[in-house]
């Protein structure tokens, strides 16, 4: 309970929050109630992982695993191991993919879930290791795989193991097609680079929120290698249905009911 | 750091001086007679010497930033070189049956050794109109697409796939994101994981990122000596980390992209080494190693039925990174 924080009066920002996109004031419980979604512009406000499974899944049936997977410094690469501590110490967890078990509608489902806050959701090898087992969980189970992505591509401080997640991840696809087991994506803002490029892209349902920022190349790059200027909805969850890369945008209010109605319909398994 | 070279051409200068050098007493050589010509043949014995000690000591003590300087650079063997010295009957397939040709990832069958193969690789261009025709190597979605074919006409067909990779990264532009680019490599990927047939890839310039793990799916990846793979070019991870992209050099170095690190990592299977001084100095030395590699690969391979071949691939990026073993994940519902 923010309002209820014992010996410390309630600050404007505890009661009050503002929209990122319009800039209005919000009420922060009636934001909340709301999904994290600005009732005036209805921009989806990123969400952690542990708020995307309460308003995901069924209540209580989360279990979590492989949750002691921790990243270490391979490489021994600048400045890593102090970001890693700091992300590890303000988000309470070792990486920034959530995984395990729930149900949906009653329906069992093998789901992960990426956090934006923790290094970006950058994909280094715990990161890749823990989609992988999610995919396989839901393959050896014969169950529907759920993965929520939100990540700014590979983590560069793994180097080449980073890049190896790609491989790794997209194998662990293969295994869900090979056992007959349906795997829905869904993108969030931002759905980037190493990931869009490997498990993100090859799901069998692929749904977005609204205005989510997707795309293969960061803003620098893209910028550098426009000769054509990008349309103003370049990367975005709209340009990619435009295009005929993902299924459907899905507000996130309906978000619960359309993976519901998707994993009864796709089934488990053969 | 700032004392960086920009260019291969950099620590090579002193060696075009020198075989400069050589090739003046050379053409003294030839004229001269008797004494003369033998104490001119020792003085050019003597020059070759110092030449290769130098590139000895040189290309064995490469820095990283300047593996990334000779992996780009221009005169260094492109796939159709090795296309051209190792294979025969090569007949190149450029259709995507999607949308059109893409320069900067070709493919078709050919013979290598006598048996039938696939061969796919990025190819780079020399003069500036060939690199625009082959867009710098950057391949847009249509060449996973059609590399994609191939990988399947090969399945079909019961052809190894050969993939060479040599690419800075894919093509970022608006029209291959448009096109879907993410999809393509991930697609691409995705069907070399599902062959039956036994696939090596070899990295023989840039490993450029997802551009080059799209068709870099082996049972086996090679990577030449003097060939680079990263997650990301090293300076834009120098833009993105210090806001410095001319600190390049060290993020070379942070990133461990040698093919050295890549063995150490057990990330590659095999380095194939170069002639002294690089692929470049001598092409045709280099095409034999290269084939020789791939020739000893593929007879492995070729041993193992085709779900092991598959399952093989598998296992083999499955496991990859070591993390598949640890703390095994509890299972609390069973299977």
């Amino acid at each position: 309970m923010r309002l209820g924080a014992k010996s410390k009066t309630p600050t404007f920002s505890d009661a009050f929050l503002q929209c990122a996109r319009c800039k209005k004031t919000l009420f922060r419980r009636e934001f909340e109630a709301n999904l994290s979604v600005c009732p005036y512009c209805s921009h989806h406000h990123r969400l952690s992982a542990a708020q995307r499974i309460a308003i995901t899944f069924d209540v209580d049936s989360f279990v979590e695993l492989d949750s002691d997977l921790a990243s270490d410094d391979p490489l021994s690469f600048p400045e890593y191991s102090e970001k890693l501590a700091g992300a590890v110490a303000k988000s309470d967890r070792l990486d920034g993919i959530v995984c395990g078990t729930a149900t949906i509608g009653k329906l069992p489902v093998s789901i992960a879930v990426s956090d934006f806050g923790f290094m970006g959701g950058s994909m280094g090898r715990v990161a890749g290791e823990k989609i992988t087992r999610t995919l396989e969980r839901g393959a050896d189970r014969g169950i529907p795989s759920i993965i929520f992505c939100a990540s700014g591509g590979a983590r560069m401080q793994e180097g080449l193991l980073s890049l190896m997640q790609m491989a790794k991840t997209t194998a662990a696809v293969e295994r869900c097609r090979s056992a007959g087991t349906p795997y829905i994506a869904v993108f969030t803002d931002p759905t980037m680079a190493g990931v869009l490029a490997s498990y993100a892209s090859i799901a069998d349902v692929i749904l977005a929120e609204p205005r989510a920022l997707i795309g293969f190349a960061g803003a620098r790059v893209s910028k550098q290698a426009q000769v054509v200027k990008a349309p103003d909805d370049f990367q975005t969850s709209e340009f990619l249905l435009k295009h005929g890369m993902i299924d459907r945008i899905v507000p996130r209010k309906e978000l619960r009911d359309t993976l519901e109605s998707l994993v009864a319909l796709l089934g488990g398994g053969k | 750091m700032s004392t960086a070279p920009k260019t291969w051409k950099e620590w090579e200068k002193p060696l075009i001086e020198l075989e400069e050098a050589l090739g003046k007493l050379q053409e003294l050589a030839n004229r001269a007679t008797g004494t003369e010509r033998d104490r001119l043949l020792e003085k050019i014995k003597g020059f070759e010497k110092r030449r290769d000690r130098y590139l000895d000591t040189k290309y064995h003590n490469l820095s990283a930033w300047e593996e990334v300087l000779l992996a780009r650079a221009e005169p260094r063997p492109y796939t159709l070189d090795y296309i051209n010295a190792l294979f025969r009957d090569f007949i190149e397939l450029q259709g995507d049956r999607r949308h059109g040709p893409d320069n900067a990832i070709l493919g078709g069958p050919a013979f290598f050794n006598g048996q039938r193969v696939m061969v796919v690789g990025h190819q780079k261009g020399r003069t500036i109109s060939e690199r625009t025709h082959r867009n710098f190597a950057m391949s847009r979605p249509e060449g996973y697409r059609k590399a994609i074919r191939l990988f399947e006409m090969a399945d079909r067909f019961n052809l190894p796939v050969i993939s060479f990779i040599d690419t800075p990264a894919a093509d970022p532009s608006v029209e291959s994101e448009s096109r879907g680019i993410s999809e393509a490599i991930a697609a691409s990927m995705l069907s070399m994981f599902e062959l039956r047939v036994p696939t090596i890839a070899v990295v023989i310039g840039e490993g450029g990122s997802g551009g080059a793990i799209g068709i870099g799916i082996g049972n086996k990846v090679l990577m030449m000596e003097h060939a680079i793979y990263s997650v990301i070019p090293p300076e834009g991870c120098a833009a993105i980390l210090w806001r410095a992209p001319e600190r390049g050099a060290e993020a070379a170095d942070a990133l461990r992209l040698t093919s050295r690190s890549a063995l150490e990592l057990g990330l590659a299977d095999e380095i194939i080494p170069e002639p002294r001084g690089g692929a470049h100095r001598d092409p045709a030395v280099a095409a034999e190693s290269v084939g020789a590699a791939i020739q000893m690969h593929l007879d492995q391979l070729c041993k193992m039925s085709p779900d092991a071949l598959k399952q093989h691939r598998y296992e083999r990026f499955r496991s990859v990174d070591g993390l598949r073993e640890a703390s095994p994940s509890d299972l609390p519902l069973g299977k």
